[in-house]
C-alpha cells in the first residue's frame, strides 16, 4: 500500500505534464496567435516562464517522490538524525533568487514599453482613435469626426457606435477607456490586451493590431449580473478602409432622411455594420 | 522573556477542576480554549458544507448553463429551478465569502489556534479566556448577517472583493442594496472576532510559555499562529476602516469611493470626488496578508506533522522560521499585484512585481525544507502523512502559477481569468485545506481521546485529491484560453464555446469531491463516540500537547511541563529504546546536556 501511494504522488504530476503538453492540440490553449506586438512578447514571456516552472515542477515533484520512496523502504532502525544543512540552505536560497531576479528584470522592458504612458509614441497619444465607454452592459464608442482630433469632452460632430470598435491596423494606436457606471475591464483575448475601466478616470490603452479581422471584446471585471454578456468586437482594418468607415459613419449620422439617396459608400457601410 | 517564573505561570492550574460547571458553562459558553477550539472546528466544518454547496451551484451553471438543477433548483429565484444571472453572481460571491471568512480563517486561527496554542506552549489556558469565548461568539452575528443577506435582493453579488461602485451604489445591482450593507457588517463582525483571537494569541504566546520554552523551541505550528496573529493585528484594522468607509458611502452619502457624475442604472448622477481605486488599495492591503493568514498556520502544522510522521527532525528549523517571517513581512508590500491592470500607475506596478517575485523565494525555501524533512525519514502512509504530502505537492503548483501572474506583462492577459482561480484554489484548497484535513486526523485523538478511522480517512483523501485535481488543474488551461472568471455563461462568446465539455468534466470531479466531504464529517462524528480510545501520545510525538492527558482536563496538564529541548528530536541518538524524545523528557546529565544541534554531526555518522 505504501508503494501505491508513492506511485500515486508521482502519477499525478506526470498526468499534469502530459495534459499540459497536449493542451495546445486539444485547443485548450491561447485562443490564437497574438495579434499585437505586445501579444507576441507576452506569449514569449509566458513560454519562458512555463519552461522554467516546468523544470522546477518536475524537479520538486521527483524529489518529493524520491524521498517518499526511500522513506517507505526504510522500515528498520531509526530515521536519519539531522537538523538540516547550512550549505543546502544557502544553495536553495541563492539559486531560486537568481532565477526570480532574472525573470523580474527580463520582463521590465515589455511592461515599460507598452504600459508606462511616458513611453507611448507621441503621435498615438495625441490623436486617440476612439473613446470607449463601458456601461452595464455594453461598450459605447465615440470617434472624432474625420480630420479632427478626439477631445476629452464630447463634441457635436463626434461619431458614435455601440459594441463595434473599428481600429486601423499596422500602426500604434491609443484608445481612451472610460467607465460610465461601475468598474469594467476591456479585454481582447486575441490581442492580449486588458485594461480596467475605472469610473472617474480616463485610461489610455496602447496597442497595434497586426492583421485585419474581427476580434472578440469581452469584459473582465465583475460589473453586475450581466457581466458575462458584454460581448463586442474589435474590427481591425487597413487605414484607408478605416477612414472610409468613419466617412460613412459621418454621412449616416448627418443624413437628414430627405435627400433622394444616401451616398453610395453609406449603403455599403450600413450593410457592413449590420452584419 | 524566555523563561517565566514557574510559580506564577502555573498558579492557574490550582483554580481549575474544583468546582463543577453546568453544561452550558462547560460546552456552550465555555471559556476553556479546548472547547472553544472544538466549537470553532465544528462550526467551520458545517460552513465548509455550506460553501461547498454554493460552489456546486456555480459548477452546475458552468457545466449546464441555464438548465434546471435537479432538486436544489427550487431554492433559486428563476422559474423552473434554473440559476438566474444574478443568482449566479450571488453564488460565487457567497461561496468565496463563506470559504474565506467562515471556513479557512476561523478553522486555522480559531479552531487549531485555540486548541493548540496553550497545549503546545505549556499554558493552562489562553491569556484572556473570556475574550476567547467572545471571539467565538462574535462569529455568530457574522453568520447571521451573511445568512440574512440572502433575503434581500437575492444576496450580495459584488464578489468577495466587493469593488465599488458595484458595491457602493444600491442601484448597481439587485444584490447591491441592503444585502451588501449586511455583507459589510458581517465581515466587520468576523474582523472583530479575528482581532480578539489575535490579541489573545499574541499575549498568550509571548507571556505564557512553560519554563524552558524559549522562542526557538516553539513548534512551527506556534510560529505559524504567532506570525498570523501579528499579520491580523496589523492588517485587519485597514479592512475594518475600509468597510466602515464603504458603509458610510452607502448609508451616510459620503463619497470616499464614489467619483462625480456617475449615472448608474438611470439613477441621479453621483456627487463627490471619491476614488474607487482607494478601495482596492485598502482591501488588498488587508487581503494579501490575509491569504497568508490563510496559509501560515497550515504550513506550521504540516511541518509538525511531517516531522512526527517521518520520525525525523524538521529540516532547517531556523530557515523555516525566518522564511515564514519573510513571507509575512513581504506580504505587506505586495498587495499591488492584484491591481496591475486596475488603472493604478503602471510604474508602481513594477515595484510590486519585484516584491511579489521576492515573496516566491521564502515559499520555495519552505518547500525544499519540507522535502528535506521527509528525506531519510521513515514513511508510513497514514491519513495524516497523505494529506501533508498532498499539501506540499499542491503548494508547489500554487506557488509556481503565482510566478506567471507576478510577471506583469503576462498578468495583463491572465488577470481575472480562470488562471487566477486555479492559482488560489491550489494554495487555499490544495495546500491549506489538505493541511487541515491532516491536522484534524492528527490532533483528533488529543481533542476527544479517540482515533479517527484510517480507512475512511484514506478513501476521503483519495476522492478529494483526485476530485480536486480534476476540478482545478484544467482551470489553468481555461485561463490560458482566455476564459474570464465570474461569467454566468462563458459560452456566449464564440472563442469559449469549445470549452463546455471540459467544464462538464470539471463539474463531475467537483461533485465527487463535494460528496467525499460527507466521509470526513461522518468519520469525525462517529469517531467522537466510537473511535478506539488512545492514551496521551498516540503518535509518539515530542510536543507538549502529547504530554497532557487525552483529552486534556480543564487546565490541561496534570503535571506542569518543563521544557528541555526543541520539539523535533525524533530518532535522537541520546535515547536508544525509542525514536522520540519529548520536550519534557529530562535526561540525567551524564553527557553534558547540550543543545542537540551540537551533537548533529556525530549522530549522523553513527546512523550511516
Ligand atoms: C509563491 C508565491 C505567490 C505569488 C508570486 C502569488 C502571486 C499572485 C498574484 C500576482 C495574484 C494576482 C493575480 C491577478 O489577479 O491577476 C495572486 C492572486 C491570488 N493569490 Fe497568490 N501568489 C502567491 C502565493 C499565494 C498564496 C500562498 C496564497 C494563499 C494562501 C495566494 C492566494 C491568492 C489569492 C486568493 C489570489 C486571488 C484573489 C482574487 O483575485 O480573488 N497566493 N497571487
Ligand atoms: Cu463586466
Ligand atoms: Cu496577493
Amino acid at each position: 500500500m505504501n508503494r501505491f501511494w508513492c506511485c500515486f504522488f508521482i502519477f499525478w504530476p506526470i498526468l499534469a505534464v502530459l495534459v499540459s503538453w497536449y493542451s495546445p492540440d486539444m485547443d485548450w490553449w491561447f485562443p490564437g496567435e497574438p495579434g499585437t506586438p505586445i501579444g507576441s512578447q507576452i506569449d514569449d514571456l509566458f513560454y519562458l516562464i512555463l519552461v522554467i516552472v516546468t523544470v522546477v515542477f518536475i524537479g520538486t515533484q521527483i524529489a518529493l517522490c524520491y524521498v517518499l520512496w526511500t522513506g517507505v523502504k526504510k522500515q528498520k532502525g531509526k530515521a536519519l538524525f539531522t537538523h538540516g544543512s547550512h550549505n543546502l540552505e544557502v544553495i536553495w536560497t541563492i539559486v531560486p533568487s537568481g532565477i526570480l531576479m532574472f525573470i523580474s528584470l527580463y520582463q521590465l522592458d515589455v511592461w515599460k514599453n507598452f504600459r508606462v504612458q511616458s513611453t507611448f509614441p507621441e503621435a498615438a497619444i495625441e490623436a486617440p482613435v476612439a473613446e470607449v465607454t463601458a456601461r452595464q452592459f455594453e461598450w459605447r464608442i465615440r470617434y472624432p469626426a474625420p480630420g479632427k482630433v478626439l477631445k476629452l469632452t464630447p463634441q457635436p460632430d463626434d461619431l458614435y457606435t455601440v459594441n463595434d470598435l473599428h481600429v486601423p491596423t499596422n500602426r500604434p494606436i491609443v484608445i481612451q477607456l472610460r467607465s460610465g457606471d461601475v468598474q469594467h475591464s476591456f479585454f481582447v483575448p486575441d490581442l492580449r490586451i486588458k485594461q480596467d475601466a475605472v469610473p472617474g478616470q480616463v485610461i489610455p490603452i496602447l496597442f497595434e493590431v497586426l492583421k485585419g479581422g474581427d476580434y472578440d471584446l469581452t469584459c473582465a471585471e465583475l460589473c453586475g449580473w450581466g457581466h458575462y454578456k458584454m460581448r463586442a468586437r474589435v474590427l481591425a482594418q487597413p487605414e484607408s478602409e478605416f477612414n472610409d468607415y468613419l466617412l460613412g459613419l459621418q454621412q449616416e449620422q448627418n443624413y437628414d432622411g430627405v435627400a433622394d439617396e444616401p451616398a453610395p459608400s453609406l449603403a455599403q457601410q450600413t450593410k457592413e455594420v449590420r452584419q | 522573556m524566555s523563561t517565566l517564573n514557574p510559580a506564577m505561570d502555573h498558579s492557574g492550574v490550582h483554580d481549575h477542576g474544583h468546582h463543577e460547571l453546568s453544561f452550558v458553562q462547560k460546552y456552550i459558553f465555555s471559556t476553556d480554549h479546548k472547547i472553544i477550539g472544538i466549537q470553532f472546528l465544528i462550526t467551520t466544518m458545517l460552513m465548509l458544507l455550506v460553501g461547498g454547496a454554493l460552489a456546486l451551484g456555480v459548477r452546475w451553471q458552468l457545466a449546464f448553463p441555464w438548465q434546471n438543477m435537479p432538486f436544489f433548483g427550487r431554492f433559486f429565484m428563476a422559474q423552473g429551478g434554473a440559476i438566474s444571472p444574478d443568482a449566479y453572481t450571488m453564488l460565487f460571491t457567497m461561496h468565496a465569502t463563506v470559504m474565506i471568512f467562515l471556513v479557512i480563517i476561523p478553522v486555522l486561527a480559531g479552531a487549531f489556534g485555540n486548541f493548540l496554542i496553550p497545549l503546545m506552549i505549556g499554558a493552562d489556558d489562553m491569556a484572556f479566556p473570556v475574550l476567547n469565548m467572545l471571539s467565538y461568539w462574535f462569529m455568530w452575528p457574522a453568520i447571521f448577517f451573511f445568512g440574512l443577506s440572502f433575503f434581500f435582493g437575492g444576496g450580495p453579488a459584488a464578489g468577495w472583493t466587493s469593488y465599488p461602485l458595484l458595491s457602493a451604489l444600491a442601484e448597481a445591482a439587485p444584490g447591491s442594496g441592503t444585502a451588501q450593507t449586511m455583507w459589510l457588517l458581517a465581515v466587520t463582525f468576523i474582523g472583530v472576532s479575528s482581532m480578539m483571537g489575535s490579541v489573545n494569541y499574541l499575549t498568550t504566546i509571548i507571556n505564557m510559555r512553560a519554563p524552558g520554552m524559549t522562542l526557538f523551541r516553539m513548534p512551527m505550528t506556534i510560529w505559524g499562529m504567532f506570525i498570523t496573529a501579528i499579520l491580523q493585528a496589523f492588517a485587519l484594522p485597514v479592512l475594518t476602516a475600509a468597510g466602515f468607509m464603504l458603509v458610510a458611502d452607502r448609508v451616510f452619502d459620503t463619497c470616499f469611493f464614489i467619483p462625480e457624475g456617475i449615472v448608474v442604472n438611470n439613477a441621479d448622477p453621483t456627487r463627490g470626488g471619491g476614488q474607487p481605486l482607494l478601495w482596492q488599495h485598502l482591501f488588498w492591503f488587508y487581503s494579501h496578508p490575509a491569504v497568508y493568514i490563510m496559509l501560515l498556520p497550515a504550513m506550521g502544522m504540516v511541518s509538525d506533522m511531517l516531522s512526527t510522521m517521518c520520525r525525523k527532525p524538521l529540516f532547517g528549523y531556523k530557515p523555516m522560521v525566518y522564511s515564514m517571517a519573510a513571507i509575512a513581512g513581504l506580504g505587506f508590500i505586495v498587495w499591488g499585484h492584484h491591481m496591475f491592470i486596475s488603472g493604478m500607475n503602471p510604474a508602481l506596478g513594477m515595484t510590486f512585481m519585484i516584491s511579489t517575485m521576492m515573496i516566491a523565494l521564502p515559499s520555495a525555501i519552505k518547500t525544499f525544507n519540507w522535502i528535506g524533512t521527509i528525506w531519510g525519514g521513515k514513511v508510513e502512509f497514514n491519513t495524516v502523512m497523505l494529506n501533508s504530502v498532498a499539501f506540499v505537492s499542491m503548494f508547489i503548483v500554487g506557488g509556481l502559477s503565482g510566478i506567471f501572474m507576478a510577471a506583469v506583462p503576462v498578468d495583463i492577459y491572465i488577470h481575472d481569468t480562470y488562471f487566477i482561480v486555479a492559482h488560489f484554489h491550489y494554495v487555499l484548497f490544495g495546500a491549506t485545506l489538505f493541511g487541515v484535513f491532516g491536522a484534524i486526523q492528527f490532533w483528533f485523538p488529543k481533542m476527544f481521546g479517540r482515533m479517527m478511522n484510517e480507512t475512511v480517512g484514506k478513501i476521503h483523501f483519495f476522492l478529494t485529491f483526485v476530485g480536486f485535481n480534476g476540478t482545478f488543474f484544467p482551470m489553468h488551461m481555461l485561463g490560458v484560453a482566455g476564459m474570464p472568471r465570474r461569467y454566468a455563461d462563458p459560452y456566449l462568446h464564440p472563442y469559449l464555446e469549445h470549452l463546455l465539455p471540459m467544464n462538464q468534466f470539471m463539474t463531475v470531479c467537483a461533485i465527487i469531491m463535494g460528496f467525499a466531504q460527507i466521509l470526513l464529517l461522518g468519520n469525525f462524528i462517529l469517531s467522537i463516540f466510537y473511535g478506539p480510545k488512545v492514551g496521551r501520545n498516540p503518535w509518539n510525538g515530542n510536543g507538549l500537547e502529547w504530554f497532557a492527558p487525552s483529552p486534556p482536563p480543564h487546565g490541561n496538564y496534570d503535571v506542569p511541563p518543563v521544557v528541555y529541548r526543541g520539539p523535533y528530536e525524533y530518532s535522537s541518538p541520546l535515547v536508544d529504546d525509542r525514536d522520540y524524545l519529548m520536550q519534557t523528557d529530562y535526561l540525567p546529565p551524564k553527557e553534558p546536556d547540550k543543545e542537540s544541534d551540537d551533537s548533529e554531526n556525530d549522530s549522523e555518522s553513527k546512523e550511516t
